[in-house]
Parts: structure tokens; sequence; C-alpha cells
């Protein structure tokens, strides 16, 4: 039988040890790459409780593991109505012929117990069931009670991982603007929740407008646009003590469209002055400025490559909106995007092979996908209104909001697939906009 | 190297803001040319010359611009030489100019699109004869619609942009 490693999920500290890289051996496999037809079918029966306590957060975490893995259009839950033998026991022998019996490609087994303080102890294995074998060890995963949802997703992103080769998303938040009220009369206030929808906290009250918040790479610190002044200006947002300071170098000017470089200590964003809209950078610990571009047309909606050292970024130099990347110390940029219609809000993926935008064409709004240097260009949604991808920390999803048209029309959060298969609501009450995914968690 | 420009005076900006913070809207008012933002009492008459109602109503508080423009129209030109002259024989009065876009574009672009038109507004008062020193811009983008139909009924509506008078305490 394999090692059950153990890991300390140090929630509270936020310190928190990586787990080793596992085997990744078996036929199990999916391939992202080649767009999956048929979901990968899996067990789930609930994890063990060993304690008596546990019963609740094992059924709990059991099901938010199956909801991340079916989430992802790749994995298909076999109903426990159609299991034949059970799992009574974490260390039971798994009986392969009862699995297989019934078409599961994977299973997946755990089992929680809970100390007299409450803290959770999560341990689970994966078997793939067609070659009779563990796929990787048991691992095992120590937090709080209230880190039960943390819990399920590591377990989840560690169940992802092995079979498709690449690092999970899960254990990953989202900062978006929460909407609420008539169109005329549009309330909007940060907001941070679990990527799937759950945990949903308020970061900011509804008194001004606030847009577009970006995480900083370690996930601490979220800019973001906000009228409280009267006028729109960049604020950085502290998450630990939901505390905000106004860039104070920038007053007296309109700023908006801030993102962070990958290092975490540059800013770059848009100035307004005088109807004219360029690129800055500003490093944060000096408060030093610098002019990115000097034209007379708009630049704005920045995002660095994950190495640092390049812009991606929209103008209308040409005389519409398209997309165009530059050295991250400015100067001369080559123009990318070359189709029809429009092109903007440009993000490089983390993986720094693609970039997401959002494309007008035709009285309609995509989502879409290119490289870097525009080829291979990819649509992957329409609508009346859709905007404003954001990457999951691993490049292979990417969340948008989407408008409906109309006095009553409503914003809400979508993920897709980069393949453009996987289109879904992410499950929030009420409206929401802008956006954007955090790193994976520690 | 960067050159800020400084448009206004810092001091004159911020008692402009605290007597006439532009962002109305968030305290639940309707804001300019809704209903109700603004009491009528605090407007005056607009048959009086001398009132803000007579610059917002009988004026026109207000202009628009075609799809993705922001050059002025011979109508919103028309307007504005109305607006500056008032603005010229009120000079106790400060401005602050809306910028204001469609739907129909993505949030960055239209904020740079809604400041355009706002300048725009504030080229052409300065042009005659007002006091950059008394006009100040707020690019709103898509944030503020004012009508919220999805056609080009309302977006003709929403593709603005609004000179909103207050006291120029400071100015």
């Amino acid at each position: 039988m394999n090692i059950l490693r153990t890991l300390c999920l140090a929630l509270a500290a936020t310190a928190l040890s990586t787990p080793v890289a596992l085997a990744q051996s078996g036929p199990l496999r999916i391939v992202i790459e080649e767009g999956v037809i048929e979901p990968l079918p899996f067990a789930a029966p609930n994890f063990v409780a060993e304690t008596a306590s546990a019963g609740e957060a094992a059924a709990n975490i059991t099901r938010v593991i199956a909801s991340d893995l079916t989430g992802t259009g790749l994995f298909r839950e076999i109903p426990a109505s159609a299991f034949i033998s059970g799992v009574s026991s974490f260390d039971a022998p798994v009986a392969y012929p009862d699995w297989k019996a019934i078409n599961a490609q994977a299973l997946i087994t755990g089992a929680v117990s809970q100390g007299s303080d409450g803290r959770l102890n999560v341990k689970f294995r994966l078997f793939d069931i067609f070659s009779g074998a563990p796929l990787g060890d048991g691992l095992q995963f120590a937090g709080g009670q209230g880190d039960w949802r943390r819990i399920a997703h590591k377990v989840a992103d560690q169940i992802y991982s092995r079979i498709t080769g690449e690092t999970g998303y899960f254990d990953s938040r989202v900062v978006y603007v929460s909407e609420s009220g008539p169109k005329d009369n549009r309330q909007k206030r940060l907001a941070l929740m679990d990527y799937d929808g759950a945990n949903i906290q308020y970061l900011t009250d509804a008194s001004t407008i606030v847009l577009a918040p970006r995480f900083s790479p370690s996930g601490d610190r979220v800019l973001y646009t906000s009228f409280e002044t009267g006028f729109p200006r960049i604020k950085l947002m502290d998450l630990a003590s939901v505390s905000s300071r106004a860039l104070a170098e920038l007053n007296g000017n309109m700023t908006f469209a801030p993102r962070f470089s990958p290092d975490g200590g540059t800013v770059v964003f848009s100035l307004e002055q005088g109807g004219n809209t360029d690129l800055y950078s500003m490093q944060l610990s000096s408060g030093q400025m610098r002019q990115l571009t000097n034209a007379p047309s708009i630049e704005t909606a920045p995002s660095f490559s994950p190495d640092g050292s390049r812009i991606v970024f929209e103008s209308d130099r040409s005389g519409n909106q398209q997309l165009y990347v530059m050295s991250a110390n400015g100067g001369e940029a080559t123009r990318i995007s070359f189709g029809e219609g429009r092109y903007g809000t440009p993000v490089w993926s983390p993986r720094g092979d693609m970039i997401a935008f959002t494309k007008q064409n035709a009285g309609r709004f995509h989502i879409g996908v290119m490289r870097t240097d525009g080829s291979e260009e990819r649509l992957l949604t329409a609508s009346f209104l859709d905007e404003g991808p954001t990457w999951a920390p691993n490049g292979r999803v990417i969340m948008f909001a989407r408008e409906s048209s109309g006095a009553a029309g409503v914003s809400q959060l979508y993920s897709v697939d980069i393949t453009g298969r996987n289109l879904r609501a992410v499950p929030i009450e009420g409206g929401a906009s802008d956006p954007a995914w955090s790193p994976l968690l520690p | 190297m960067i050159r800020f420009s400084t448009i206004l005076l810092l001091s004159g900006a911020l008692a402009l803001t605290a007597c006439n913070n532009p962002d109305r809207f968030g305290a639940g008012g309707a804001g300019a040319g809704g209903a109700g933002g603004i009491s009528a009492g605090a407007l005056g008459d607009p048959n009086d010359p001398n009132s803000i109602a007579y610059f917002n109503q009988t004026i026109g508080d207000r202009v628009h611009f075609a799809v993705d423009q922001h050059v002025l129209t011979p109508e919103a030109q028309t307007i504005l030489a109305q607006q500056a002259s008032w603005l010229n024989s009120h000079p106790g009065y400060t401005a602050i100019i809306e910028g204001h876009a469609d739907e129909q574009g993505t949030r960055e672009y239209n904020i740079a699109l809604s400041g355009r038109r706002a300048n725009s507004v504030v080229e052409y008062l300065v042009s005659q004869g007002v006091s950059a020193a008394r006009l100040q811009t707020v690019a709103y983008g898509k944030e503020r619609p004012l009508a919220v139909c999805s056609d080009e009924s309302c977006y003709a509506q929403n593709r603005r942009a609004v000179t909103v008078v207050g006291a120029g305490a400071g100015v």
C-alpha cells in the first residue's frame, strides 16, 4: 500500500508546505488539448467519518470534491444508487470488479476525522479502476473546522492534477464587482468569493462606484478603481485588513485599469488627462512613475506577460480598438489583432502562451483567445455583451461577465474552457461583473 | 518624464468636490437629468436667467455624441455657446463636465472615450472665454446610463456630456 503522506494545512498562518510531485503513472489520463468528448466517469462514495462528529463534514467535503470535478466538464459522477459495494473503511481493500462493473474509471475514497478542538483531518486515495491500482499516493490534509471547503478543493486539485497532468485551480478565489439595483442606479461593491461562488465576502459598501479589481500575484492585495473622490482613481486594498489606500501620487488625474506586474512591485495603469488616455507604470515602493505610451489615441487595459518583460494593451491608434504588445518599459508597440471588429481587455495567460480578449463585432460581443503573436484566434463565446476575461491559475479556464440586454439587463459571471466547451454560470446571488481570478492559494 | 499639467488648482478641485460631488447617484438620487435628484428650490426658476434651472433646462445642460465619437455636432456647439455665455456672465459658478458612454463598449475603453467627450466640451467652453480653472471633467464610461433600453433610442441619450453647474467656493 502506498505511503500516506501527511501535509499540514496551516490555513490560519498561511504557511503551508507544498505537496511533493506525485508520480503521473497509469493509463488514467485526460489530455485537455485534444478536447474531451466523453467525460471520465468516477465514483466518489461518501468519505468515511472516522469520528462521530465528522459525519456532516465528510458528506460536505465529498460533495464539493465531486462538484469541482464535474464542474470542469471533464468528469462525470456515477450516482451512489448505482454502486454495488460501498466503502466502510478507508483502509479496506478496493473491490475493483464492483467498480469496473458500473464502469467507474476512477474511484475516490476518503476519510474525515475531527479532533476535540474541531480541527479536521481529511485523507484520500485515488484509484485507477481499469488498471486495478492506486493513482499516486494517498494524501492527508489538516485544517480548521471552517476550512473544510478549502480542504475539499485541495483534494479535488490533486485528483484533477493526477488525471489531467495539469495544475488544478479549485483552491482559488475570485474578486469581482457585486451589482444590485436598477440599471440606471446600479450599486456596486467589491466582493470576494471562492472560485465556485461560495463564501462571498463584501470588501466595500455601495456608497460609490467601484470597478475592475485585480489580484496581486501573491493574492494578498487587490488593485481597483473607485469613484470615492467623485473621480475615477486607483486604490490598493490589503485583503487581510480590508483597508484601502489611494495611490497618492496620482491625485488630480483620473486613473483606471490598474494591473500588477508579476513580481507585485509595479502597477501599470491608464491615466486620463485633458481627454487623452495613456499608459503609465508606478513602482509601489518608491511611487516613482514612468510614462509608457505617448499618443493622442486611447491606450488602456494593460496586462503584463508572466515573465514581466512585455505588456499587452488596447489602443485605438489605428482608428478603432486593437491589441498591441510592447516592452514593459514602453516604446514601440506591435499590433497583434487583425480580425474583423474591435478588440479590447487583453489579458496574458498565466502560462504565457495565450492572450484572452473581448471582441466586439457586428453588434455582438465575444470572449476569445489568441497566441501572443495574434495567430490562432479562437472565439469561445458570443452574446449581447460578454466582457472582461480572467484566467484560472492553470490557464485552462476563463471567467468573464455576461450582461443581458434591455431595461432588466443583469450581469452574471460565467466560465468557459479555452477549448470553448463547458460554458457555465457561476452560481451567485444577484448581479456580478469584472471578475479577477486569484493565483492558486498556498 | 511625466508632465502632470495641473488643469485645476487642487484646492479648488477639492472644494468643488466637497459641495458638488459628481457621483451624486450613489446616495440614491437619479442625478442630472433624472427625476428628483436635485430639489427644485436649489435650482431656481427656469425662467430666471440667473438660475441653475435656466442653465439646465432653458439652455440645456447636455450635448450628445455619435457612436464612438467625441466630436461636437453643430447642435452641440449651439448649446455650448449658450452655456459659455451663461458661465461668462455668472463668474461665481464652476462646472463639472460629466462624460458618458453607451453600453456598447468595454468598460475601460468607455471610460477613456467619455473622458474625451467631457474634454471636447471643456475645450469648446474655454474657446468661448470660460476660464479652464472653473471647469473640471469626470469620465463615467458606461457606469451611469440615463436610458435603460438596449437600442439606439436609449444609446443616443446615454452618449452625452453633462455640464453640472455648482457654486464655486474657493475658485
